[in-house]
């Protein structure tokens, strides 16, 4: 038997090539499960029967020289906040356990189109709130580099999984960092493309006008791959950009000579100096690979944590008002209809879903719309002028992903403000409709990873693909 | 203080209330777009089928479901607000959120403060000019059905069964400013309204199926001050429960005020049996809707060619069909003939009589009086119906026999009416034989003579029934009359 390839694009080659079956490579990655998922905790469902099936089937096909698709065989984790037919799908909420959606996702169904085999279910912070993933309501997700701590969150399933060796590749969602800042605590590449760039039908809303469906990948070229896949119009979301899929593989090898790379010298302060170390070799890096580093400004930066924390959990608490007990998910019966309301939407939803439910509600309230919600919406139109005037000089901009590495379990769940801070570099992005990425550079603290951060302007994949790739050549000789 | 500067309408004296109360009200009416499928999904949009069978995951509201516009709901509603004289702006739509189980998202998908069409007016039949402040569009509830309890209503209800095939119906919520006056100014504003709505195509309009649904805002003052205190009267059903509600709510109102009470803003159920408006619920125990921009659409900006071919596009309004009747009848476009006929849609129908050679007045009255249920196109073809108009105005028939062969018409859908009126017998009676038959009457009835000769017209009817029952209506009665009138001289 042929040694399996770590990689989708190898596995994909090897499938369509003959050298190694579909059902040999799931069998493997199943079996990894097998021997480390019970210390993980990855996934809130394991979906091993339908991968096995899956991966049959297409095995068949091969055999019958049938055309199969570009990503025939490849396992992929999905994050349990994406809606797949018939599976059971949970977003971690208490709320939703058992329900199983009549429809998939758009990402879902591209992908199974293209082949990939779903081999489960990842567990997540709660409707992805949190940086940690400790506010599952079905137990947290151990960072598989070092299990006292955590992965990082919200999609901290979906990063473990990859880390740990269950699917070389895993589907996130990003709405101020939940794709970047577990892909850097995990040592994994992670992408949130532009707003709009992928579909999110059939993702479960938390702040509609912020989420974004990406993936982790092992490599940035199969992270490239992975949003191939998934990118390009689609009829079912209206805030879908109408074009079609770019081509963004062949821009990871094609080098930064010539490019322009942002240095923000008013940086809100707060990263561990590691981590500030990790980002000045890479952008020594860079620059002996022919980039030049252009130092710029983003002074309205240090307000983005405070307008997200008002513009999402605004969002939030009229995304998440359908969880009601009517319809579907969770009901707790009670004398008369509001307190059936009240019954189980207190017994459904975790404490920070409520906190953010509530701070969201107060900021839409009237007469205080215009204070906090208004004015967070000012802030966001701030964030994206300073962004368009930086662009007018760079080309893309790197920070850290992540201020801290991978922290103990209880570090800061008490604290939600310190929890809040771990987004702070990932957060501008997602208000501003941008793309960005996290690269494995090196370690920090504890010899956990440290991620470095690579944003783009909008519609600018490529780009920020040739400098993730240029990131990922040069990480290799960190420490 | 002054008058509200809200409108600019003040009551006649005759419109005015008994004390000096003037009566100000603004409707509120939904329509149901008349659309192939829902606003946000692609699920019919179809009112009577099995419940909870036009539906899907937008419509329920389930995870990760997005809402996508309604092309033909923009375009449905477009010709709204042209026919009503309103602007088209680029537009967006907000999230009006509130709990209830018939909701599928806990909110509501409707526009706020940049709807589609502004500042347009609608021209009441009798004349007068009702602003219209907006027309914008938004979803449908699904339809809460509460079994058990005594009210029908959610409270003390046993259970209740939720049908969501009307969720995600588009709507247009129409919204007139406060000009009407009189609760029959506001029942003209709502049948006016319907006309135009069915003959633009955008709805059926239907206030006993639901698809129109009106709300009263009622309020009473005195001219020169400000408006008073306004409640809002829901669940009226009909054009005349409409009237019977804001005139009771307008009673109920002076007399709390004549009383020394004051108004509380509310919202009053209208309960039809009763005659009466209950209380449903306070303003001060008004949900917080807490409106913010629908961040799942981008904002909608028809273009300038798209609004131009709406405009270009849209059919002749009832107005303008009332116009056209009149000057090829030379009735009124108050007159309730020419209301009625064009109410009817069958204003064609009697120009299509007159151009296949038929008399205009005699044509305008036929389809008034004789086709009530006939619809737009009725069965009679207009080329029969213009042959029987001709006989009478060359008095080849009498009125009273030309009805007679007009019902034959309408029984048998169509026919020739000068062989009817053979097979019937009917001649026109030549003058001479009338006379005779007028001075007959005369002599029997010299009471009734002495009196019209005294000129008392009334008293002409006993006279002039002699002469038809004598001639058993074959005689005419215009010519009854000339010749009464040449005998008193």
């Amino acid at each position: 038997m042929a040694t399996i390839p770590t990689t989708a694009s190898g596995i994909a080659a090897a499938i369509a090539s003959k050298q190694i079956s579909a059902r040999e490579v799931i069998d493997s990655y199943l079996a990894q499960i097998t021997a480390r998922e019970t210390d993980i905790h990855a996934f809130n469902l394991v979906t091993a029967d339908a991968a096995r099936a899956h991966a049959d089937a297409i095995d068949a096909d091969i055999a019958a020289g049938r055309p199969i698709g570009p990503l025939a065989g490849v396992p992929i984790a999905i994050k349990d906040n994406l809606c797949t037919h018939g599976i059971e799908t949970t977003c971690s909420s208490k709320i939703l356990e058992g329900w199983k959606p009549p429809y998939d996702a758009t990402v879902v169904s591209r992908l199974r189109d293209a082949g990939a085999i779903m081999v489960g279910k990842t567990n997540l912070d709660e409707f992805a709130m949190g940086s940690s993933t400790e506010n599952s309501a079905f137990g947290p997700t151990r960072n598989p580099l070092d299990t006292s701590r955590v992965p990082g969150g919200s999609s901290g399933g979906s990063a473990a999984a990859v880390a740990a060796g269950f699917a070389p590749v895993s589907l996130g969602s990003d709405t101020g960092g939940s794709i970047r800042q577990p892909a850097a605590m995990c040592g994994v590449v992670g992408v949130k493309p532009t707003y709009g760039l992928v579909s999110r039908y059939g993702l479960c809303a938390y702040a509609s006008s912020l989420d974004q469906v990406g993936p982790f990948a092992t490599t940035v070229a199969d992270a490239a791959l992975i949003t191939e896949a998934i990118a390009g119009h689609d009829a079912m979301d209206s805030t879908s950009i109408p074009q079609p899929a770019p081509a963004l593989v062949a821009s990871v090898s094609q080098g930064v000579a010539g490019m322009r790379i942002g240095r923000v010298t008013d940086l809100p302060a707060g990263a561990e100096p590691e981590v500030i170390a990790r980002l000045n070799e890479a952008f020594a890096a860079l620059e002996s690979a022919g980039a030049t580093i252009v130092d710029i400004t983003l002074p309205s930066l240090s307000y983005a944590l405070t307008a997200y924390y008002l513009i999402a959990p605004a969002e939030a608490s009229s995304n998440l008002a359908r969880y009601d007990g009517v319809r579907y998910g969770l009901r707790v019966n009670a004398v008369d209809t509001n307190s059936m309301y009240g019954a189980t939407r207190a017994a459904g939803f975790g404490d920070e879903v409520k906190r953010r439910i509530m701070l969201g509600t107060y900021a839409l309230s009237a007469g205080y719309y215009d204070a906090y919600y208004g004015k967070a919406l000012k802030v966001r139109r701030l964030i994206a002028e300073d962004f368009e005037r930086a662009y007018a000089q760079v080309d893309v901009i790197l920070t850290p992903t992540s201020p801290v590495v991978a922290f103990p379990f209880g570090d800061k769940v008490d604290d939600p403000m310190a929890m809040y801070l771990c987004d702070i570099y990932t957060i501008p992005t997602n208000l501003a409709g941008h793309p960005a990425m996290s690269v494995p550079f090196g370690t920090g603290a504890h010899g956990m990873p440290v991620g470095i951060q690579v944003l783009a302007p909008a519609l600018g994949e490529a780009p920020m693909f040739r400098v993730g790739g240029a990131l990922e050549n040069a990480a290799g000789g960190v420490k | 203080m002054t008058q509200d500067p809200l409108s600019s309408i003040i009551a006649t004296e005759a419109q005015m209330l008994e004390g000096g109360w003037e009566l100000i009200v603004g409707l509120e009416v939904h329509v149901e777009l008349a659309t192939k499928t829902k606003l946000f999904s692609g699920s019919p949009n179809h009112f009577g089928d099995e419940p909870n069978t036009n539906i899907d995951p937008v419509t329920l509201g389930l995870p990760g479901a997005l809402p996508v516009l309604n092309k033909q709901a923009v375009e449905l509603a477009m010709r709204i607000g042209v026919a009503l004289n309103c602007s088209i702006q680029p537009c967006i739509f907000h999230r009006k959120n509130y709990f209830y189980p018939d909701m599928p998202k806990a909110y509501q998908i409707s526009q706020y403060d940049i709807p589609l069409n502004i500042d347009g007016f609608l021209v009441l039949p009798s004349g007068t000019r009702i602003g219209v402040e907006r027309a914008h569009l938004e979803e449908d509830t699904g339809k809460s059905t509460h079994v058990g309890g005594a009210t029908g209503r959610i409270h003390g209800s046993d259970y209740s069964l939720i049908d969501f095939n009307r969720a995600g119906v588009p709507l247009v919520e129409i919204v007139s400013r406060p000009d009407i006056r009189t609760s029959e100014h506001a029942k003209e504003y709502v049948a006016e309204l319907r006309a135009i709505l069915e003959v633009i195509g955008a709805s059926d309009a239907k206030m006993e199926e639901g698809s129109m649904r009106v709300d009263a805002n009622v309020s009473v003052h005195k001219p020169g001050t400000m408006f008073g205190t306004r409640c809002e009267i829901k669940n009226v059903n009909s054009i005349r429960a409409l009237g019977r509600a804001i005139d009771y709510e307008a009673r109920r109102q002076i007399d709390v005020l004549d009383s020394g009470g004051t108004i509380r803003q509310e919202t009053r159920h209208w309960d039809d049996a009763e005659g009466r408006t209950h209380t449903l619920r306070v303003k001060e125990d008004a949900d917080d809707y807490r409106y913010f921009p629908e961040p799942d659409l981008v904002p909608l900006a028809p273009s300038a060619e798209w609004v131009q071919a709406v405009r270009d596009n849209l059919p002749m309004l009832p107005a303008a069909r009332r116009t056209a009747l009149s000057a090829l009848t030379g009735y009124d476009t108050q007159s309730e003939a020419v209301i009625v006929v064009v109410e009817r849609g069958q204003h064609d129908y009697v120009q299509a009589v007159v151009d296949a050679g038929g008399d205009a007045v005699r044509a305008l009255i036929y389809v008034q009086q004789g086709f009530a249920d006939a619809g737009p196109v009725p069965a009679v073809p207009a080329d029969d119906l213009a042959k029987l108009t001709v006989l009478e105005r060359d008095a080849k028939l009498s009125a009273t026999q030309a009805k007679t062969v007009l019902a034959e018409l309408v029984e048998h859908g169509g026919g020739d009416a000068a062989a009817i009126a053979a097979a019937k017998g009917f001649e026109a009676m030549d003058t001479s034989a009338v006379e005779a038959m007028v001075d007959e009457a005369i002599a029997a009835d010299p009471g009734a003579w002495a009196k019209y000769m005294a000129g008392d017209e009334k008293a002409s009817g006993a006279i002039v029934g002699r002469v038809m029952k004598a001639s058993q209506g074959k005689a005419d009665g215009k010519i009854v009359t000339a010749i009464m009138q040449s005998r008193r001289g």
